[in-house]
């Protein structure tokens, strides 16, 4: 089976959809010729032409506006915005149009369409290029969230989400792109969207997390198994809709729990989270829910100390895990 | 007095004429008895078309109904002209059961239906523009001769979208037709306020496209420009922006009070050019129309109204489950 890492299999994912059904199609900033500024789309022109390989202008409001009137005439756009920080031009036209045409039409017209965005830090990105900012699609019904975190769960995910009938919003983490390979199938095969996956059994504690933290979370575990704690790590892969009896029956099994997310601390993922165990499993719970989260400052800095200062790390993960099991 | 018998343009019968001139009362008179419902308490909410009813059928009778239509708030007189019946109208109007925009989910005047290939709208302005344009963006992918036409207001050109749609639709040389009703007001604010130009359509040229600007209370003309365009579009010569320039004689909704921006003296001089009575003038001239057709018409339209009133009061309105549907699509769907 061949080995790939995320890129690749994101790639491949588009390839298999596009060979399949025509309409199926992908538009963003230099998806074309260039094959995306991280190569998800290389070699797509080639195989598939300009019609349906299509380098758009440089405005994200129209990236997805267009892609929504696309997938109303029957198509099945995957629209690439180039770094989820240059999302926020194009809300707009999500949040009160895609998200929302099923809903306000009583089900004559939908936009499925799905929405690519590379997101996280740890790359030296800077305000603009390492923002974790999916908590403002949570808040929209009518939208679905998916971040996977492993190339094997991308491509099955990718492909879930172009055969969705509603509009799903596809969250990349950037560092994942060439961290990790894998065995990922050729050909096709999906990875339903609303499943979490436990990716590492325990009964000390529920350590919950998505995307490049997940790494950061197994890599914490490992440590803490050292020091005989068994933490276990589940990972979301959707947001929205969320897996809750994944959550809930890791959570009454081990009685602690924490989440573990790259977003700002307040209000992000992790505050749904422990709202749902607060709201469910309470009574099961030997010590209150903890985060480990990005810091409440408005973007992640540049330079590396404070890039570090930032994010949620393996240590830090492992040191609040330590305390919440000694509590 | 000798007169030049007024022309019909091509590709326009007799009884296109006559419906055209119909569809435009029926839409006067059904926004005017929705104001008198508002006004005795019976519903929240009237957004109007009343003054543009020869802007709004003129451009919709261009098209075909295969083609694509994504009508803006105002645009009772399109949802008419595309066949929206009365009496879903006022299903709509009091937001009940059966409703076909949105089974009474949407404020009034937020029109979108798929039998009529009219797609659904927010209450957004602008954002629209940009699905008219990745409709038409398919239908030129696969080859086919449709266009999808998009109307708003002029107010609303200052948004970005704007700029963002005619850009791409000049790009790939799209059959779009883009419609600006320009009122010369977006609620309170006057169009010098809006833009530092006299004519929307003067943008077009920045796009490399047709621009054109004519009288939107002259229907025939309405007809005949949006018809060219359409047509362009149909040969694959690309998009037009067509401004119609008229007058809303109303508040901008219920909720207006239009006497703080602007003088009785202005609403009644463009009352007096009423686009009905004149359209109606046309039609006699024509020898097509007539005052004991018009009576008749009036008296029909106004008991279908009155059902249609008593029908739509009667009506339930949603369970309030049904508010938890459709947010996705449901099991078995696709
Ligand atoms: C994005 C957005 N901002 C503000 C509003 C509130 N609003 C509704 S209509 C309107 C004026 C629109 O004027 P114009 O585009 O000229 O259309 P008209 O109503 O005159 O037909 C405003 C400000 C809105 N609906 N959408
Ligand atoms: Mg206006």
């Amino acid at each position: 089976m061949p080995v790939r890492n995320m890129i690749d299999s994101i790639r491949d994912a588009i390839d298999v959809a596009m060979a399949e059904d025509e309409r199926v199609l992908v538009l963003g900033e230099d998806v074309g010729v260039r094959g995306g500024v991280f190569q998800a789309t290389k070699g797509l022109l080639e195989k598939y032409g300009e019609q349906r390989v299509i380098d758009s202008p440089l405005a994200e409001s129209s990236i997805v506006g267009v892609a929504i009137g696309m997938a109303l005439e029957g198509l099945h756009p995957i629209a690439e915005i180039q770094f989820a920080d240059f999302i926020l031009p194009a809300v707009n036209q999500i949040i009160s149009e895609a998200a929302k045409m099923r809903y306000r039409s009583y089900n004559d017209y939908s936009a499925p369409i799905v929405i690519r965005a590379p997101f996280g830090g740890g790359v030296h990105g800077g305000l603009y290029h390492s923002q974790s900012n999916e908590t403002i699609f949570m808040h929209c019904p009518g939208l679905k969230m998916v971040i996977p975190s492993t190339p094997y769960d991308a491509k099955g995910l990718l492909l879930s989400a172009i055969a969705d009938p509603d509009p799903v919003m596809f969250y990349e983490h950037k560092r994942l792109y060439r961290l990790i390979k894998e065995e990922v199938p050729d050909g096709r095969y999906t990875v339903p969207i609303g499943q979490a996956k436990v990716v590492r059994p325990g009964r000390d504690l529920t350590i919950v997390s998505y995307g490049l933290m997940v790494h950061f979370a197994l890599e914490a575990a490992s440590a803490l198994a050292a020091a005989g704690v068994e933490a276990e790590v589940i990972d979301l892969r959707t947001l929205v809709p969320l897996d809750q009896d994944t959550v809930l029956s890791s959570v009454r099994k081990t009685k602690r729990a924490m989440v573990v997310y790259e977003a700002n601390r307040t209000m992000g993922p992790g505050a749904e989270v422990a709202a749902l165990i607060a709201e469910q499993a309470l009574f099961d719970l030997d010590a209150p829910v903890g985060r480990v989260a990005g810091l409440d400052i408005p973007a992640m800095p540049y330079n590396h100390v404070q890039e570090e200062f930032f994010l949620p790390s393996p240590d830090k993960i492992a040191k609040a895990a330590q305390e919440l099991v000694a509590s | 007095m000798a007169k030049t018998q007024p022309k019909a343009p091509q590709g326009l019968s007799q009884d296109g004429l006559v419906q055209i001139y119909k569809d435009m009362l029926v839409a006067r008179l059904l926004d005017e008895r929705m104001w008198t419902l508002n006004r005795i308490g019976k519903a929240p909410f009237v957004i109007s078309c009343q003054g543009q009813e020869a802007s709004q059928v003129g451009w919709s009778a261009a098209l075909r109904p295969d083609d694509v239509v994504v009508p803006y708030y105002r645009d009772l007189g399109v949802a008419i002209q595309r066949g929206m019946t009365v009496a879903e109208l006022m299903l709509a109007f009091f937001g009940k059961e059966g409703d076909p925009n949105s089974n009474g989910r949407q404020m009034p005047g937020h029109f979108g239906c798929k039998r009529l290939n009219m797609v659904s709208g927010s209450s957004v302005v602008i954002v629209q523009m940009l699905h008219a344009v990745g409709v038409a963006y398919a239908m030129k992918m696969r080859g086919q001769d449709r266009v999808a036409a998009v109307a708003f207001g002029e107010g609303s050109t200052a948004g970005g979208d704007f700029h963002e749609a005619l850009n791409w639709a000049s790009i790939y040389r799209l059959p779009v037709l883009f419609v600006c009703e320009n009122n010369g007001y977006a609620i309170s604010v006057p169009q010098h306020r809006e833009m530092a130009i006299e004519n929307v359509s003067d943008r077009a040229g920045a796009y490399d496209m047709a621009g054109v600007t004519v009288d939107g209370n002259d229907v025939l003309a309405v007809y005949e420009a949006a018809l060219e365009a359409v047509e362009r579009g149909r040969r694959g010569e690309g998009a037009t922006l067509l401004e119609l320039k008229t007058y809303r004689v109303v508040p901008h909704s219920s909720d207006d009070d239009d006497r703080v921006y602007r003088s009785r003296e202005e609403v009644e001089a463009w009352k007096g050019r009423d686009p009905i009575a004149r359209y109606r003038q046309t039609l006699t001239e024509m020898g097509l129309w007539d005052e004991g057709r018009d009576q008749a018409f009036r008296t029909e339209t106004q008991s279908e109204i009155e059902a249609a009133v008593t029908a739509a009061e009667a009506a339930p309105f949603p369970d309030a489950k049904d508010a938890l549907r459709f947010v996705y699509a449901e099991e078995g769907q696709n």
